[in-house]
């Protein structure tokens, strides 16, 4: 398996939500997506944990474990940081905004 | 071993594109990333289909591996700056198998694409080409690498550094979060592994704390500085770049790569796993 999968809104081929806990969303500048932003998932105790690069639509995702995470994304537009509670399997999206 | 034997800012990188003698290379698991645009003058290198054996598992053999920096117009003596997207994690297990196979001039630019990208500097999809050259390997260090046997003897008695997310160290989950779980291994760690993840090597921009900052971190986790160490992850690149860290700026003098790593050992009939936090 890559470590560097295909970031996009449709999830790979096989991924059971009933199972797979994943967190998903998009990062926006001023409302718009940003390409290529570096999005890094962060525990409930600050620690990090993952980091993808948001796809051309500013998509992300990451297969992950219940819990409360923070999403930080770096980007040239800015850095911002969102948290998303996954209280079981399923998907789990929200926006990340940066300035 | 010091900081500047090992790696290179990107400010040096930009004044040195183009250098007689400076090969740079960019590693990767997947090459789009270089495709959609690289540093000017770099050839890229498959982390998957080039670093390692075809069929086997296994990294590539000495006569692959000259082939390999031939065919990618790399002379023995030449100065080869790796780099990469995944904070550098491929550009470090690449900087490992170079050392490996004994080319000396060897170093990882700090920060990797990804402080490249957030600098802003220059990018090219301009095609690259070298002429091939007659590369000559050494044969394999065996001191900076560990395979299985050696693992579960070490266990108790050398310092065992587990790299991965804490998730993974405890066995919650069996690949980093942005992976999907793969469930060929019963999850958790070696015994009497400390977790000290990758990451907190790394600033958030890429580059690689500051010496201090790096002893104090292994000096908290509780890393013995006189013994041996061998480094492990999921598949033995995260734990690269704990490897330069120990080996390479740090100057730990025995240290090893278990390039299996978690994928092999969480696989192996009847080896003792440690599941939760661990002693520490």
């Amino acid at each position: 398996m890559c470590a560097a999968p295909d970031q996009s809104v449709t999830l790979p081929a096989g991924t059971d939500l009933t199972k797979e806990t994943v967190l998903a969303g998009r990062v926006l500048a001023s409302g718009s997506p940003v390409a290529g932003a570096f999005v890094r998932l962060l525990d409930g105790t600050g620690e990090f944990t993952a980091e993808v690069v948001a796809s051309a639509s500013g998509d992300f995702r990451f297969f992950a474990a219940p819990g409360t995470w923070t999403l930080r994304a770096l980007s040239r537009s800015g850095n911002g940081e969102a948290v998303l509670t996954a209280d079981g399997p399923g998907l789990h999206t929200t926006e990340l905004a940066v300035a | 071993m010091s900081r500047q034997d090992v790696l290179v800012t990107a400010d040096w990188a930009e004044k040195n594109l183009g250098t007689d003698g400076i090969v740079f290379v960019e590693v990767d698991e997947d090459t789009t990333a270089y495709d959609g645009g690289h540093l000017p003058g770099a050839v890229k290198i498959n982390w998957t289909t080039e670093l390692q054996d075809p069929v086997r598992r296994d990294i590539v053999n000495k006569e692959q591996f000259e082939q390999l920096l031939s065919s990618k117009g790399i002379a023995d003596d030449d100065l080869v700056v790796l780099y990469g997207g995944n904070n550098n994690w491929f550009a470090a297990y690449a900087y490992w198998e170079f050392k490996l196979y004994g080319h000396e001039g060897v170093k990882l630019l700090d920060g990797g694409r990804k402080k490249w990208e957030l600098d802003g500097r220059t990018l090219t999809t301009d095609e690259v080409s070298r002429p091939s050259t007659s590369y000559t390997a050494k044969d394999a260090d065996l001191t900076i690498r560990a395979f299985r046997d050696e693992v579960i003897d070490s266990i108790g008695a050398k310092n065992l550094v587990d790299v991965r997310s804490p998730d993974e160290f405890s066995g919650k989950i069996l690949a980093p979060a942005h992976l999907p779980q793969e469930q060929s291994q019963r999850p958790g760690h070696i015994p009497t592994a400390i977790n000290v993840p990758w990451s907190k090597a790394a600033n958030e921009d890429g580059t690689f704390k500051s010496d201090d900052d790096l002893r104090e971190l292994y000096g908290e986790a509780g890393l013995d500085g006189s013994r041996p160490t061998i480094a492990y992850c999921r598949i033995g690149e995260r734990s690269s770049h704990t490897w330069v860290v120990l080996r390479e700026l740090l100057g730990h003098s025995d240290v090893k790569n278990y390039d299996g790593s978690w994928t092999e050992y969480g696989s192996l009939i009847g080896v003792p796993i440690e599941l939760g936090t661990g002693a520490r």
